[in-house]
């Protein structure tokens, strides 16, 4: 076995420190070492975008992205949406708009669509359906998705100051 | 699948990084910039490097930054951060509008400038917008540091000038006085295109006084498209100028048929491409007049 390497990830809040093959992808770091099996693994080549977290703020696909490039950064993942209580305004408005089907695809789409929101708190459906078309989802004909998303806008909107994230809460 | 082991070290310094790759030399190293032709290359083990040398924490790579009348980009630049540059924008608009069509926005997240250069994709839209520019390489290797011209680097599909132990550490791309566009024909948003083409056209007293244009997906590299330079220059850049210069680039053109288009498919394309992008490089470089 190749040597170890010593990674340290704030994975949603967390402060992790981890040895790594330099090989492990970060997806499989998050799912098997982390056990966060939220982050799901579809075409490993970058296509299908259901890997999709947000390192740094920034949506990136965790199964092109080596564990030791993420070192020191920032890691969202679909676990830290919800706040354990309720879900967050994006996967209740996915629930009720039926933004899934088999939920393959669902991890990234959240994650994607909250990088969107992020950025453009009051986007057009067009911008959505632009956005999203980096991840691909083979149930709902994205229709669904979009309409998700912009109905979780005006509330993410709303609830703004309370969803900051909280990073570095717990060493 | 996942990548098969390998050793792997993280310098911070480009001559550490250099004195690896000859330290390394029998496992075939490779370099790692953003990872995003790499990784999925060794997910599928296409790539089977036995070391890689991680450029992320080699101070000074990641500055994109004027250099007289040149933009230059550093080897860890993210392709999303040239994307927004201003400085982007001023200097290498091209490059801008070339970036909007790279795969999607979170690979552009990941993924740098000049790797994908230096991974010479024969499809892909940065190796044609270098050559369009008449960029320049600058590489690192054990013997110091030396410049290659763009259409001098481009030597084969994903086969550079870039010796195995060398780097390429920043891509110099000159500023074009004049306007610019970057088309391109794909099956689907994001994917690579079939055909790209790059257009550069400079205008003065109403005729055209320089012109570049550089084509992807038509050849085993991206090429230059001489005879359509020639074509346009001293012209007016009317329409009967811009078919003219379709006509004559391509009447040079032997691209491979593929799963994604035949030959003359190919061809038909490129002539499309071609025609939209002069036309919107001679309108721009007109608006700037």
């Amino acid at each position: 076995m190749t040597e170890l390497q010593d990674v340290t990830l704030t994975v949603n809040g967390r402060r992790y420190t981890l040895a790594v093959e330099p090989r492990r992808l970060l997806v499989d770091v998050l799912r098997d070492d982390l056990g966060l099996v939220g982050t799901h693994i579809g075409c490993e080549h970058g296509v299908c975008g259901t890997c999709t977290v947000l390192v740094d703020g920034a949506s990136i696909r965790s199964c092109t992205t080596l564990a030791v490039q993420a070192d020191g950064r920032t890691v969202r993942t679909v676990e830290g949406l919800g706040d354990g209580a309720g879900l967050h305004p994006l996967q209740e408005e996915f629930w009720d708009k039926q933004g899934l089907q088999c939920g393959y695809c669902t991890p990234g789409m959240l994650m994607r669509a909250l990088e969107i929101l992020e950025q453009d708190p009051d986007p057009t459906p067009e911008r959505v359906r632009e956005g999203i078309a980096s991840n691909l989802c083979r149930c709902t004909g994205y229709q669904y998705i979009v309409e998700a998303v912009m109905a979780a806008a005006p509330r993410m909107r709303l609830a703004a100051p309370a969803t900051q994230p909280t990073t570095g809460a717990q060493a | 699948m996942k990548p098969p082991p390998f050793t792997y070290s993280v310098p911070t310094t480009v001559a550490d990084a250099v004195a690896l790759l000859v330290e390394h030399a029998e496992e075939e190293p490779r370099v790692l910039a953003g990872g995003q032709s790499l990784v999925p290359l060794m997910n599928f083990r296409l790539a089977q490097p036995g070391h890689l040398v991680d450029l992320r924490r080699v101070t000074g790579l990641d500055t994109l930054r004027l250099d007289g009348d040149h933009l230059v980009v550093g080897a860890m630049v993210r392709q999303a951060t040239a994307e927004r540059s201003p400085e982007v924008a001023l200097a290498a608009p091209l490059l801008a509008e070339a970036l909007g069509h790279v795969a999607h926005p979170p690979v552009r997240h990941s993924g740098t400038v000049v790797g994908s250069i230096a991974h010479a994709d024969p499809a892909a839209e940065l190796p044609a917008v270098a050559l369009a520019l008449d960029a320049e390489m600058t590489v690192v290797g054990p013997q110091g540091e030396r410049r290659i011209p763009a259409g001098e680097f481009f030597l084969g599909p994903f086969t550079t000038a870039l010796a195995p132990e060398e780097i390429l550490t920043e891509v110099r791309l000159p500023r074009f006085p004049g306007g610019h566009a970057f088309v391109e024909f794909a099956r689907t948003h994001g994917n690579f295109a079939v055909v790209g083409v790059a257009a550069l056209v400079a205008v003065e007293d109403g005729r055209v006084s320089r012109a570049a244009v550089a084509a992807s997906g038509v050849a085993p590299t991206p090429v230059r498209l001489a005879a359509a330079e020639e074509a346009l220059v001293g012209m007016t850049g009317d329409d009967t100028a811009v078919e003219a210069a379709v006509d004559a680039a391509t009447a040079g053109l032997d691209p491979a048929g593929d799963v994604h288009a035949s030959a003359a498919t190919r061809t038909d394309i490129a002539r499309v491409c071609l025609r939209e992008g002069i036309g919107r490089a001679l309108r721009r470089a007109e608006d700037r007049r």
